[in-house]
């Protein structure tokens, strides 16, 4: 097998624009990354940072207009999702790649039982009959660990916990054994000891199954318990691409450096944390030059001025940021992010959201 | 139960005495009381001045409804809050409007607490109307002086809350909470809307404005990083009861109670230093409406006997400042 078979999704150079009447918000600008099967990538980065976006443009579910992918590729399995019609997109969706969400309330009919639902994509997908169909739908509940399957099976969204929402969401999501599972933010809404349990069932899932998951999430303690590569995403685009080890032990953007620095440890005591200063720019007024630059405690002229690009370092890791370039070898120019600014109270007064 | 145990030269600042908070269900033809959810069921605990106070735990533990009640946001059942020797509960509505000016609270969502209308001048300038604490003339002065002191412009006076971020607005829910100069600030879920780059600026504002003002601060987090990182002291509840007080350093080093040990290990952490035995808790949690009898948490408990089934443990010492409420270990 060589290696292009295993890459289930490629994704490269996305852009997904959302286009209203007097602005254009790049919510997605410029995306580039693989999963292979079996493997868990994460996205993570914080609100606003085109996390979701970038799942729902693979999903072709992009609410349009205002929104329009108006660049990029997206390879399931060597085909351009980009190509297909919306008819062969529904045969795609939940049948080859699934997806769960947030708050699985609001994804459930609220009048339909559990078991009716995992079973209607079964028949749909599957052309399986009723009966057989329902049937399914019980051994999808008791692979997810819900008690009782059969009489869980007959209640109504209303009639369960949180936790077990998010059970029936994912038997939904694998129930017909998709090779792509978009997991955004599915354990954000639960308490820690349920998300212990989610996360645990969707590994163990994942190795029964084989399913290649791309896990979105602000977390970074869900990133280093899940996933075996990362995208760092901040303002529409990817600043860092790394196997999850290299993440923690040697982040290479100062905005992935900063963002770990900015976690309360449950090791270790610090006086003060070390926060990011200010705070993340308005997509729709982005500063020019490296979008992180007016953040960022290392920036010089060169970063202000003209973008970096996402460029390979060594093996699979990459990087948008010129400390690791050529040019930044010449770059003579002071730091242009005075030390002591850094200081959280000072740097967060230069950007207030809206215009004034 | 600790009072007695741990005699401190200290006198607490704020006394919390077995406080009950039940909610009425109501129900039937006649919309009678058919039952109670028993959100707090006797809690007690100390906090002495200076020092931060985390409760924590998750949805529907009671934690929020603890500082509510405290604050009497909404009328507890049962109990006894002494904050500075005066019996909060005891008093009238107009007094314990008077006594807010030392007990102030910021919430989760800035938004939601802010007036959309009012500039942000004048929302600070309200909070210092109300408590009469500056005279009329000086009270412009002194918007600009809180502002400064969490990191705004003095400008920003003017603007309404919509023009500033997640970060900022919740600058003003403290600026707002400081006007009247308190001296315990409940905060509950300050930090949790957050994402985790301002979520640390926040943090390491409220640990300077306590260094500065010498504020107690009584914090209610889901988060135990955040909690690790700015208690002295860490309550642990459970479906309305507390479970375990101790020091931040014997809590998250060695915890005693089964549930504390459960929710540490299963906090995803942010490091890959050491991969560290799960301990993943069976089943949700129950409901508070028909709590389980005996110790609540005996129906998750991996070392549930029989006797924890019928008997309520007792809170007791298991070391200088480590109190546990568990018969088993």
């Amino acid at each position: 097998m060589n290696k292009q078979d295993q890459d289930v999704l490629v994704v490269k150079n996305l852009k997904t624009h959302f286009f209203t009447e007097d602005k254009v918000t790049k919510a997605v600008d410029g995306v580039d990354f693989k999963v292979k099967r079996g493997e868990t990538l994460g996205i993570v980065g914080e609100s606003g940072c085109g996390k979701s976006m970038t799942s729902l443009s693979i999903m072709r579910l992009v609410p349009s207009p205002p929104g329009k992918i108006v660049d990029g590729e997206i390879l399931f399995k060597g085909e351009n999702l980009l190509d297909k019609s919306e008819e062969e997109m529904r045969k795609v969706r939940g049948n080859e790649i699934s997806m769960i969400f947030q708050e699985p309330m609001t994804s459930l009919n609220p009048v339909y039982t559990v078991g009716e639902q995992i079973a209607e994509a079964i028949r749909i997908h599957q052309n399986a009959g009723k009966k057989e169909a329902w049937n399914k739908a019980v051994d999808m509940l008791k692979l997810v660990g819900m008690p009782s399957p059969e009489k869980r099976a007959k209640q109504e969204p209303h009639e369960l916990s949180g936790g077990m929402r998010q059970r029936v969401m994912i038997a939904i999501a694998l129930a017909c054994n998709p090779e792509l599972l978009i997991a955004d933010e599915p354990t954000t809404a639960l308490d820690v000891t349920i998300q212990a349990q989610i996360l645990d069932l969707l590994k163990k899932l994942q190795n029964e199954l084989g399913t290649a998951i791309v896990m979105i999430t602000h977390d970074l303690g869900v990133v280093a318990e899940t996933c075996d590569k990362v995208a760092v995403m901040y303002a529409g685009k990817v600043v860092e691409y790394t196997d999850v080890d290299s993440l923690f032990e040697n982040p290479k953007h100062p905005y992935t450096e900063g963002l770990l620095n900015s976690i309360p440890k449950l090791d270790e005591d610090v006086e003060e944390l070390q926060a990011i200063r200010g705070s993340v720019p308005s997509p729709s007024d982005l500063p020019k030059g490296c979008l992180f630059a007016p953040r960022c405690p290392y920036a010089r002229e060169l970063c202000h001025q003209s973008l970096p690009d996402l460029t390979e370092m060594d093996g699979e890791i990459k990087v948008r940021c010129w400390m690791h370039t050529e040019e930044w070898k010449r770059e003579d120019t002071p730091i242009t992010n005075d030390k002591d600014q850094t200081d959280s109270d000072k740097g967060v007064t230069l950007y207030a959201a809206g215009n004034s | 139960m600790q009072l007695e145990t741990v005699k401190k030269v200290k006198k607490p600042l704020l006394q919390v005495n077995d406080l009950k908070q039940y909610f009425p269900i109501k129900g039937g033809l006649f919309g009678r009381t058919v039952n109670h959810v028993k959100a707090v069921d006797g809690v007690s605990f100390d906090i002495y001045e200076g020092e931060t106070v985390s409760i924590v735990g998750e949805s529907g533990c009671g934690k929020s409804t603890t500082g509510r009640a405290i604050l009497r946001l909404e009328e507890p059942t049962d109990g006894k809050v002494t904050f500075q020797d005066k019996d909060l509960l005891g008093l009238s509505k107009r007094k314990m409007r008077n006594m807010r000016k030392d007990l102030q609270v910021i919430f989760q969502d800035p938004y939601a607490s802010l007036n959309p209308r009012q500039t942000v001048g004048r929302i600070l300038e309200e909070a210092l109307e109300i408590l009469n604490v500056v005279p009329k003339k000086e009270r412009p002065q002194r918007v600009k002086e809180l502002l400064e002191q969490v990191g705004l412009q003095a400008e920003f006076a003017d603007r309404f809350p919509h023009e500033f971020s997640g970060g900022q607005r919740q600058r003003i829910g403290i600026a707002r909470a400081l006007a009247v100069e308190p001296k315990l600030i409940i905060c509950d879920e300050a930090v949790s809307a957050l994402d985790v780059s301002v979520q640390a600026q926040i943090l390491n504002l409220l640990k300077k404005l306590q260094r500065q003002y010498n504020l107690t601060y009584l914090f209610i987090s889901h988060d135990l990083g955040v909690v690790r990182h700015i208690s002295d002291r860490v309550i642990v509840m459970y479906l309305g009861r507390v479970v375990e007080i101790a020091d931040k350093k014997s809590l998250f080093e060695n915890p005693q109670h089964p549930y504390t040990k459960a929710l540490l290990s299963a906090i995803p952490e942010a490091s890959r230093k050491r991969k560290k035995e799960r301990m993943i808790l069976k089943g949700d949690v129950p409901s508070p409406i028909d709590p389980p009898t005996g110790c609540r948490f005996h129906t998750r408990c991996p070392l549930a006997t029989e006797q924890c089934k019928v008997k309520t443990p007792e809170v007791r010492q298991v070391g200088p400042e480590h109190f546990v409420a568990c018969d088993v270990i």
